[in-house]
């Protein structure tokens, strides 16, 4: 598992653990049981504060994705990967419906919207 | 859980400078930070909680302790790095370790003798020989070598070569691995602090001007840059401290979010470094 801080990102550091930790358990990278580093040792080898790692494992917790069981370890948690799925498509929505409505400001159509988000899409991978 | 260190109403006079009542806490597992210009007051606290001056009025408890009622049995527990050299010059490394180690009850040759490798010290060498890094490392591998719970650093990292910080820095967070521990220094390069430390004091004047989270802060704090038209306005809006320019302003602010909704579409919100809440704050003492 790699985890990448960036000191220039606008992002909160706990935010970048959080997002990255998620992406791993959703493309199943970790898996439930899995276990995760303590905190201590996150913090010393990111070189960051044991309070910013504290905070990113707290609202993993909260959210669902891990369990924190004091004094033995932290766990990641048994997902519902429907739930996690339907939760990533309606970001997707929303990033669209956002592009639509852009595009319909300068009169854009349907097939000039199709024809980038081809080239987006085909960009990507 | 008592705090490692806890420091309430601290007073200090001097001649034209007064530290004012000083408050901070610090509990065990983590780094407190104490950032403030030259003279603000950072290494007259320390020199009072190591009792190395006499304090006017208030309390400081280290481990829970009375730091003076209990001296001995409170210092035996400390580990500490002075801005200067309080060695005797003219003998060794080795030599200067003799007269160290009887001091302290819990001192361990082999974790010395360790620091001391892995530091790559020359212990045959005399300490006026040293290089500024080199003595920092020497004072840290003593602080370190006697099971300490509190290390507590007086400007550790100035006169320093990134390479050496960065190094201290690792053996700062290899300590905090053992979250029985506490440290507390001072520094005015907050670069390093940006990275590991929990928390920040800050000290300006002789007065603690915020004590909290450094994610607190970094969240909070914004550094604003906007048309110079928006400086009128700002009977609205209270700026921490501001630099006008021809061409517009810059200022810091201590709820950006607030901020971002009264005049988000006007300027440009970044998020400053310690550095810059430091100056800051400093100018707006001046223009005060």
């Amino acid at each position: 598992m790699n985890i990448i801080i960036s000191n220039s990102s606008e992002k909160p550091i706990y935010e970048q653990i959080t997002s990255q930790i998620k992406d791993y358990i959703i493309k199943g990278v970790l898996k439930e049981a899995d276990i995760l580093p303590s905190i201590r040792n996150l913090a010393k080898e990111l070189k960051i504060s044991v309070i910013t790692t504290k905070r990113a494992y707290d609202e993993l917790q909260k959210d669902g994705f891990i369990t924190i069981v004091p004094g033995k370890g932290t766990y990641v948690s048994a997902q519902n990967k429907d739930l996690l799925r339907e939760s990533r498509l309606r970001i997707v929505e929303e990033k669209l419906m956002e592009a639509v409505n852009a595009a319909k400001s300068i009169e854009l159509s349907f097939d000039e919207i199709l024809e980038m988000l081809k080239l987006f899409y085909e960009e990507d991978y | 859980m008592t705090p490692i260190l806890e420091i309430k109403n601290l007073r200090k006079d001097f001649k034209g400078f007064s530290l004012k009542d000083i408050n901070l806490s610090l509990e065990r597992g983590f780094i407190m930070g104490f950032i403030g210009p030259n003279g603000a007051g950072k290494s007259t606290t320390i020199k009072l909680i190591l009792n190395l001056m006499e304090r006017d009025r208030g309390e400081i408890n280290v481990f829970g302790k009375d730091n003076i009622k209990n001296e001995i049995e409170v210092k035996n527990k400390i580990g500490f790095v002075l801005d200067e050299n309080h060695y005797y010059e003219e003998i060794t490394i080795k030599e200067m370790k003799r007269i160290i180690a009887p001091f302290y009850k819990q001192w361990d040759d082999g974790v010395f003798n360790k620091y001391v490798k892995d530091f790559g010290l020359p212990i045959d060498r005399k300490i006026k020989e040293l290089s500024k890094g080199m003595k920092m490392k020497f004072s840290l591998a003593v602080a370190l070598s006697h099971n300490a719970e509190l290390l507590i650093m007086d400007e550790p990292t100035s006169g320093l070569d990134p390479v050496v910080r960065s190094e201290l820095l690792d053996i700062l967070s290899d300590l905090m691995q053992d979250e029985n521990k506490g440290v507390f220094f001072s520094t005015h390069i907050t670069s390093d602090l940006d990275k590991i430390a929990d928390y920040i004091t800050f000290i300006n004047n002789g007065e603690i001007v915020f004590s909290t989270t450094k994610d607190d802060i970094l969240d909070n704090f914004g550094l604003v840059k906007g048309p110079k038209e928006l400086i009128f306005d700002n009977n609205l809006y209270e700026f921490v401290g501001m630099r006008e320019n021809q061409y517009g302003f810059e200022a810091l602010v201590q709820d950006k979010e607030k901020f971002k909704k009264l005049y988000g579409n006007k300027v440009v919100i970044e998020k400053p470094t310690l550095e810059d809440i430091m100056v800051y704050y400093t100018r707006r003492d001046k223009n005060a």
